[in-house]
C-alpha cells in the first residue's frame, strides 16, 4: 500500500474517530516520523484531513471503543474523563458514549430525558422518542415470533426514519 | 446598570424573611444548567473561547426584559471581597467566585434572578422566591430560557436531554431546592430520622452553613439528585410534597415541645436572647446556633413577628465577608468576633426580653389544624 503522502510504502496505518467519523490514514516511515504519529501526543489526523488546529491528546483509537478515543471537536480524552468525571463539549457525549452510559446506571431515576425540549427541536424529538418506541416494541415482537406484527412495525418505522422534520 | 453598592444595599425580599409564610421554608430555589452546542465547556475551555462565549451569552442575558436596570459584572472586574459577598448572599457560587476573566454574573433587579455565565456550564440561571414557592421560581427560571433559546443554541440530545459538563446533571439540567429551619426536629432529636427518609427519596439533604452533615443554625437544604429520566414538574411535585410533609413534622415538634417540655424551650429560646444581646465577642457557630433559637422564639409568638425577619437578616450579615467589608479592613478572626457581636446587639437593642406568659393564651404559636389532622 502506498503513503497517502508520498510514493514510498506505508508501513504505518492510523485510524482515528474525526467529527465521530472513523477516519484511516497509510503513512510510509518517514512521513510518519515528520507527521509525529510515533509521537501520540503531538499527532492530529483531523489536522490533516480536514486542516483545522483540534488539538487531539492520544493518537490511535482502538476501533469504536471509548477506551483511548478523543473528542473530535474538542480534544478531550477518554483518560481525562475517567480523571475528573466531567466531559470536555456537547459532542464528548458521542465520543464516550458508552462509558457515559455505563456511569449513567444508578445515577438518575432514568436513562432517557423527559421534560422540557428546546422549542425549535419539540418535533423532532416527538419523532425519535415514537422511533425508541417502535423500536422496542419491534424487538419484543421479534422474541416473541409474531412476525407479521414485527412486519408491520418495521415498515412503520422505516417511514417514520424517512420522515424528514422541518428544523424551524 | 445596577451598582455593586446599590446591590448591597437593598438584600433581595428573600434575605431577610420579609414575606409571610416563611417560618419553616425560608427561601426556594430553582436553578437550570445550559451549555451551546458543540463548545468546550468552562472548565475545559481556553480563555480565548471562554471570552467568545462571555461575549455571545451575555448580551443575549443583558438584553432580557427580566433583566432591565439589573447587576452586570465580569469576574475579573470584581475584588475577592466583593465576589466573598455575593456568594455569602447566594448570588453567585463558590465555584463562580473562583472564576476571572471570561465569567460574568448577572442579577436582576430584584435579585430574584441570577445568572452565571462559564461557571462549570456556560449557563447557570437560577431564581431564588421566599417560602416554599417552587413553582412560582420554576416558572421564572423557565421563562428565561425560553428567552434565550430562540437566539442561543442549547446543547441537547434527544436521549439524553440538556448536556452538560458534569453527567449529574444532565436531562432537564434542573436543581431545584429548598432551604429549611427545623430547630422542633433537632431540640427533639428527631431530625436524624427525618433527614434518612428524606434521603431515600432521592433527594440529597445537607446543612446549610458548613460541610457534610454537620448544620449550622438548624438550617437544612433538600434539593433532588435525579435530573434524567423525570420531567420538571415531576420532580417539583415530589420535592413539594416532601418538603410538606417535612414542615408539618417540624410543626409537631415544636408543639410538643412546648406541650412536654416548655421550660426547656423557654430556657433555651431565653439564653439565646440573653447572650445575643449582651455578648461582646461571638464565634460564627454560637451565633448561627443562637440567632436559630431567637427565630423559634418569635415563631412561637415569645417576640414580635418582624424579629424572625431580623434573624434572617443577620445571618447575612454576620457572615465574614460582610463583617469585613462593614469595618472597611482586614479583620483576624478574634476582630470579627468582636464585630460580629458589636453588629447583633445593635440589631436587638431595642428587641424586648421574650414574653412566656402572654404567648400561651394566645394563638401565635398554635400550629394550624391540617398540622394537626395531618399527625
Amino acid at each position: 500500500m502506498q503513503c497517502d503522502f508520498c510514493d514510498s510504502k506505508a508501513t504505518v496505518f492510523l485510524t482515528q474517530l474525526v467529527e465521530g467519523e472513523m477516519k484511516k490514514m497509510c503513512l510510509c516511515e518517514n512521513c510518519a516520523q515528520e507527521k509525529g504519529v510515533t509521537d501520540p501526543a503531538g499527532f492530529a489526523l483531523g489536522d490533516s484531513l480536514i486542516g483545522e488546529g483540534v488539538s487531539v491528546g492520544e493518537g490511535v483509537v482502538a476501533g469504536g471503543a471509548d477506551d483511548g478515543a478523543t473528542c473530535p471537536v474538542c480534544g478531550f480524552t477518554f483518560k481525562k474523563f475517567q480523571q475528573v468525571g466531567r466531559l470536555g463539549c456537547s459532542e464528548c457525549y458521542e465520543t464516550f458514549g458508552d462509558e457515559v452510559s455505563r456511569r449513567l446506571k444508578g445515577m438518575h431515576k432514568g436513562t432517557t430525558h423527559i421534560g422540557r425540549v428546546p422549542e425549535g427541536l419539540v418535533e423532532e424529538h416527538a419523532r425519535q422518542q415514537r422511533l425508541d418506541q417502535l423500536r422496542s416494541r419491534l424487538d419484543e415482537a421479534i422474541a416473541g415470533e409474531n412476525y407479521e406484527e414485527a412486519a408491520g412495525l418495521r415498515d412503520e418505522i422505516q417511514e417514520l426514519e424517512t420522515t424528514v422534520v422541518a428544523q424551524t | 446598570m445596577m451598582r455593586f453598592s446599590t446591590l448591597l444595599k437593598h438584600p433581595a425580599d428573600w434575605m431577610t424573611g420579609a414575606s409571610a409564610g416563611t417560618s419553616v421554608v425560608l427561601t426556594s430555589r430553582v436553578r437550570l444548567a445550559r451549555n451551546l452546542r458543540r463548545e468546550p465547556f468552562p472548565g475545559w475551555s481556553t480563555k480565548e473561547r471562554r471570552v467568545a462565549v462571555l461575549d455571545r451569552v451575555k448580551p443575549e442575558v443583558e438584553a432580557l426584559p427580566q433583566m432591565k436596570n439589573g447587576f452586570s459584572q465580569e469576574l475579573d472586574a470584581l475584588s475577592s471581597l466583593q465576589k466573598q459577598v455575593l456568594v455569602e448572599r447566594h448570588l453567585i457560587s463558590r465555584e463562580q467566585a473562583a472564576r476571572g476573566e471570561g465569567s460574568a454574573a448577572i442579577v436582576n433587579r430584584k435579585q430574584a434572578l441570577c445568572l452565571m455565565i462559564n461557571e462549570e456550564d456556560h449557563l447557570r440561571m437560577q431564581s431564588i422566591r421566599p417560602g416554599l414557592a417552587l413553582r412560582e421560581a420554576y416558572n421564572l427560571v423557565s421563562s428565561v430560557d425560553a428567552q434565550l433559546e430562540t437566539n442561543l443554541e442549547f446543547a441537547f440530545d434527544h436521549d439524553l436531554g440538556y448536556l452538560s459538563a458534569c453527567p449529574t446533571n444532565l436531562g432537564t439540567g434542573m436543581r431545584a431546592s429548598a432551604m429549611l429551619h427545623l430547630p422542633g426536629l433537632v431540640l427533639s432529636d428527631q431530625i436524624a430520622q427525618v433527614l434518612q427518609a428524606v434521603g431515600k427519596l432521592q433527594l440529597a439533604v445537607r446543612g446549610f452553613f458548613g460541610e457534610g452533615t454537620e448544620s449550622l443554625g438548624n438550617l437544612f437544604q433538600i434539593s433532588n439528585q435525579s435530573t434524567l429520566g423525570e420531567s420538571e414538574e415531576t420532580i417539583i411535585r415530589r420535592l413539594e410534597r416532601v418538603i410538606q410533609q417535612v414542615t408539618s413534622h417540624e410543626r409537631n415538634a415544636r408543639q410538643k415541645l412546648v406541650e412536654d417540655d416548655p421550660d426547656m424551650v423557654f430556657d433555651r429560646v431565653g439564653r439565646a436572647y440573653g447572650t445575643l444581646r449582651h455578648a461582646h465577642v461571638i464565634p460564627s457557630k454560637e451565633a448561627l446556633n443562637l440567632l436559630s433559637l431567637l427565630r423559634l422564639g418569635a415563631e412561637l409568638g415569645f417576640f414580635p413577628p418582624e424579629t424572625g425577619g431580623t434573624c434572617d437578616s443577620l445571618l447575612m450579615e454576620i457572615q465574614p465577608a460582610h463583617l469585613q467589608l462593614h469595618s472597611g479592613e482586614k479583620l483576624t478572626p478574634e476582630q470579627r468576633d468582636a464585630i460580629r457581636a458589636e453588629i447583633i446587639r445593635s440589631r436587638l437593642q431595642s428587641l424586648d426580653p421574650p414574653v412566656i406568659i402572654a404567648q400561651q393564651e394566645s394563638e401565635g404559636w398554635q400550629p394550624p389544624s391540617d398540622t394537626i389532622a395531618d399527625s
